[in-house]
């Protein structure tokens, strides 16, 4: 993002106006995207940028009012130039294919990562309009809040409550759908601890704009530290809670669950637990204009 | 009796939609008013409502996509402030508001300007280049335009009566299901696209028929001009990739109307079904809307060089590569889906093959240039900037066809700056190209040259104001289709984006100043000989505005860019050869069909949508009495007597040879 930035006109103004996102990556799935993302702009722009100049210059060289410029009134095909402008693009295809063709096989979502670190598991629910994170192997969920050990991998294995979302936590890379009734597996890991943002980046309905969280990853005894916390404090998520949580709100506030029922993942996904109910209210009614706002 | 409508169905609470609407119903009720008052109606209803004639269809059709650019720009100025305004507090527009605005934004601007617009520019140009009297079926043409009219009719009904789809431009299930949007916005966006895809399906019957079965004696397949070859890729893929939208639309329709389980959650439905489906048809769209552009380039860039097409052939070859490939890339709208790593790079490097034949054409539009004499009239200066724009969008397009890349691009901002990137510089520049071009073989006159340079210079600067900044935001990490945020380094870039929309503001302003000042000044404007601009093609061979007949004489073909060969040979003889022969000249009769059509369309769908199920009955009756109205016609021609054929063809030859006489001289 620094780039963008110092490209920018606008550079005083927006000097400070910098969220730190795709271009400052934290984890190695980000970081792999990101220098693939600048690699193959660059081998575009090696094209791209002669071909605009080219345009303007022979735009500007052959105007009418040039008596310098030769008139070719009838030269309309050169064999050479046809073998070369399918031959250029044909070349850079090759070249960025390949790329795609690695990178998708090695930042395939749900690829492990190689890593001494033992993987952390994670499953997420996409609800209307919150995020719940369910820690089965500590027993505890969050809502609206991530705290993940920094260093080591997590596998996220993502399913939605009612509609489909996106889970996308723009510093760590790789975002993945989440759909009610499957699931859906993303690996991502943080290498250093921080405080940042994540995000549904798959419009879901009227309380969309509010479907971020914050992530926190922390070191290894503090991440054990917060499980003490949580399991201290905090309604226990089950049938009776869960239900209540997927009715649609918006602007939930991060909180806890001290325990949480087992397999109510699998529930969610294998749709023993019914999908999230839609709007209740509306003007005048649900079926003409449902309001979901408050 | 009336199903789910009501009185309460207004939205009296909310003042936005319904001043809006309140500002549109006056504007309509008083061009009415004006229209009969002035005794126009029989005019109208003779020469326009009922016409068969492609010229005047054609302009039908871009005078709609002009009404509902504005009412889709407004959307556009109402996101762009609100986003601007949305940080960290709720703006002016609440999101059961807002999630219509950009969904109507998108479904008008794509469905209702972007392809009336082509579509009506292909109508009107292709049988005059082909060197014919008509398209393949004139009252089907009437009827498909008329059934896009109420597809579009019925988008801005929802704005008063109801409400607009919450869901996005492509109604993604199971949000577009009636567990989650119970209410008829859904409903409105499905019978409006249902209505009006048949129409577009019809339209392009017709065009694709024409091109391969009309054909003035020696027009060839190799010497038709680009426009037609791009017209006929465009509407092959129309043929093709429409009926996929009707008939998943209609699956959504059988979900939402009779409990049905396609796309639900329950019962073994499947929304990943839905969002291929919905992409089989939405790439080939892309396609659909930028080959025609890609056709008006050609013939503006060839004709303001003063130089034929460079390699012609070629561009024949990228066209119907690109025809079929377009096929070939849609699972690379949902990399995200987690289809596994052999699927996504497949269909990644797929979707950058399609760049290989776009790359030719643009480089074979730069050699088209080269050792030309470039005349900067409106129309050229919208091909250069398309060609610096469109190539940037190419290139952050084939970016996002790298899967990874797009694990962290996509549905982001910056894939929504790159697809407004090619289709404001790819389709609505050749569109605008396209509509100066032709404007005076349409009309008689000119447009003013000065006020379209302006508009052109606030449109490419404020396109570049307002989505560059959207690239930015995207690399923040900033999501499509957000009510409000909290990130204070989104705040400037939204702010300045809604700038560019300001200044995009001021290019249309400019261009209805244009319209109005040209139309004023038509006199001195006026195109005395039916080539204004020098063209090459054959429907600068016959007077603006065209007669009904289009050609007094079919044209013998000889090579390709007939006209200029016309041209070269009447040059060398000073005069356009003898007289020719005329002959009594039969021409399809006008016909109420397609109006009285679209009509009980209306009201078929105006009554499905809010369950009013008997009046649904009446409509679908009164539509198919229509049709056999229709059917058991008797007389579907008149004839037009070689005399007034003579008459009208001896005046546009007299101005014509006085118009190659001034030439002579010069040269």
């Amino acid at each position: 993002m620094r780039i963008a930035c110092r490209l920018s006109p606008l550079a005083l103004l927006v000097l400070t106006a910098c969220e730190p996102a795709v271009l400052d990556p934290l984890g190695p799935v980000g970081g792999a995207e990101k220098s693939i993302l600048i690699d193959s702009l660059a081998i575009m722009l090696a094209i791209v940028l002669p071909t605009i100049a080219a345009t303007l210059a022979f735009a500007w060289w052959f105007r009418a009012s040039n008596r310098r410029a030769a008139y070719l009134p009838d030269w309309a095909f050169s064999g050479r130039i046809e073998l070369v402008v399918w031959s250029i693009p044909t070349l850079v295809v090759m070249l960025l294919g390949g790329v795609a063709w690695i990178g998708s096989h090695e930042l395939d979502p749900p690829r492990p990562l190689a890593s001494p670190a033992p993987t952390f598991e994670v499953q997420v629910v996409s609800l209307d309009w919150k995020w719940l994170f369910i820690y089965p192997s500590q027993g505890v969920a969050s809502v609206n809040r991530l705290v993940i050990p920094a260093g080591a991998p997590i596998r996220f294995t993502l399913t939605s409550a009612s509609v489909m979302n996106a889970f996308f936590i723009p510093q760590l890379g790789s975002m993945i759908y989440t759909m009610n009734g499957m699931q859906t597996q993303l690996y991502l890991q943080s290498d250093t601890p921080g405080t940042f943002r994540g995000l549904s980046s798959h419009f879901s309905g009227d309380g969309f704009a509010d479907m971020h969280f914050d992530v926190r990853a922390v070191p290894a005894e503090r991440f054990d530290s917060w499980v003490d916390a949580a399991r201290d404090k905090g309604p226990t998520l089950d049938v009776e809670t869960y239900t209540a949580l997927a009715r649609q709100s918006t602007n939930v506030a991060p909180y806890t669950f001290r325990a949480t029922e087992p397999g109510l993942f699998q529930q969610i996904v294998m749709q023993k637990l019914p999908p999230g109910p839609g709007p209740e209210k509306g003007r005048p009614t649900p079926d003409v204009s449902p309001r979901t706002g408050t | 009796m009336w199903g789910k409508l009501s009185w309460a169905a207004i939205p009296l609470d909310q003042p936005i939609p319904l001043v809006a609407s309140g500002v549109v119903i006056a504007v309509v009720v008083s061009v009415l008013a004006l229209v009969v008052l002035k005794g126009w109606f029989p005019y109208l209803w003779r020469e326009w409502i009922t016409s068969v004639d492609h010229k005047r269809i054609g302009i039908m059709y871009i005078v709609l996509a002009m009404v509902m650019l504005l009412r889709g720009f407004s959307d556009a100025i109402m996101m762009r402030s609100q986003q601007a305004l949305a940080f960290q507090s709720e703006g002016y527009l609440p999101p059961e508001h807002y999630d219509q605005i950009f969904s109507a934004h998108g479904t008008l601007m794509i469905f209702f300007v972007a392809m009336p617009f082509v579509i009506g520019l292909m109508n009107f140009v292709v049988p005059l280049q082909l060197g014919v009297r008509d398209v393949a079926f004139p009252t089907l043409n009437s009827v498909g335009f008329w059934l896009t009219a109420t597809g579009a009719l019925l988008v801005n009904i929802s704005l008063l009566v109801g409400e607009f789809a919450r869901t996005g431009w492509l109604p993604f299930p199971p949000l577009s299901e009636l567990t989650y949007s119970p209410g008829v916005g859904v409903d409105y966006y499905l019978w409006a696209l249902e209505i009006s895809g048949i129409g577009t399906l019809v339209a392009a019957i017709n065009l694709v028929t024409t091109v391969l079965k009309l054909h003035a004696p020696g027009m060839t397949y190799m010497r038709m001009p680009m426009f037609c070859w791009t017209t006929l890729a465009s509407n092959l893929l129309i043929v093709a990739a429409f009926p996929i939208l009707t008939a998943t639309l209609t699956m959504l329709v059988l979900d939402r109307y009779l409990g049905f389980h396609f796309f639900t959650n329950e019962a073994g439905g499947n929304m990943m079904m839905f969002v291929n489906l919905i992409w089989a048809w939405g790439h080939p769209e892309v396609y659909i809307l930028v080959l025609p552009a890609f056709g008006v380039f050609s013939e503006v860039v060839s004709t303001f060089s003063g130089k034929p097409l460079f390699g012609y052939r070629s561009m024949v070859a990228a066209t119907m590569v690109i025809c079929i490939l377009s096929f070939t890339v849609w699972l690379h709208h949902f990399f995200t889906m987690g289809a596994g790593a052999d699927v996504n790079a497949i269909f990644g490097i797929l979707s950058m093959i399609i760049a290989v034949p776009t790359g030719v054409k643009v480089f074979n539009w730069l050699f088209t240039m080269y050792g030309g004499r470039i005349v900067y009239a409106t129309p050229m200066l919208w091909s250069i900037g398309f060609m610096v724009t469109f190539v940037i969008g190419g290139m952050t397009g084939v970016l996002l066809a790298v899967p990874p890349v797009d694990f962290v691009l996509h549905n982001s901002l910056f894939l929504v700056a790159h697809f407004h990137n090619v289709i404001i510089g790819g389709v609505l520049f050749g569109a605008f190209a396209g509509y100066t071009y032709w404007f005076p073989k349409a009309f008689g006159f000119r447009l003013h040259e000065g006020l379209g340079k302006a508009s052109f210079w606030c449109w490419i600067t404020g396109f570049y104001v307002a989505f560059m900044p959207l690239y930015v935001l995207g690399l923040m990490g900033m999501t499509r289709r957000m009510q409000h945020y909290d990130v204070a380094a989104w705040h400037p870039w939204l702010v300045i984006a809604a700038g560019g929309a300001a200044i995009i503001l001021l290019g249309i302003g400019l261009q209805i100043a244009q319209l109005v000042v040209s139309i004023r000044r038509r006199h001195e404007l006026r195109d005395e000989t039916g080539d204004p601009w020098n063209g090459r093609s054959l429907e600068w061979a016959t007077s603006s505005p065209p007669p009904v007949f289009n050609f007094a004489v079919l044209p013998r073909i000889e090579g390709e860019e007939a006209y200029w060969g016309m041209k070269e040979r009447a040059s060398k003889d000073v005069i356009l050869g003898p007289e020719p022969s005329y002959r009594d000249i039969e021409m399809p009769r006008n016909s109420a069909t397609g109006f009285v059509c679209a009509f009980f369309a209306t009201i078929m769908g105006f009554s499905l949508i809010w369950h009013i199920w008997w009046l649904v009955g009446v409509a679908i009756v009164g539509a198919y009495a229509t049709f056999v109205v229709f059917a058991w016609r008797d007389r579907d021609e008149y004839v037009i007597l070689a005399e007034s054929v003579a008459r009208i063809d001896r005046a546009n030859r007299r101005a014509r040879r006085v118009m190659l006489g001034e030439r002579e001289l010069v040269s």
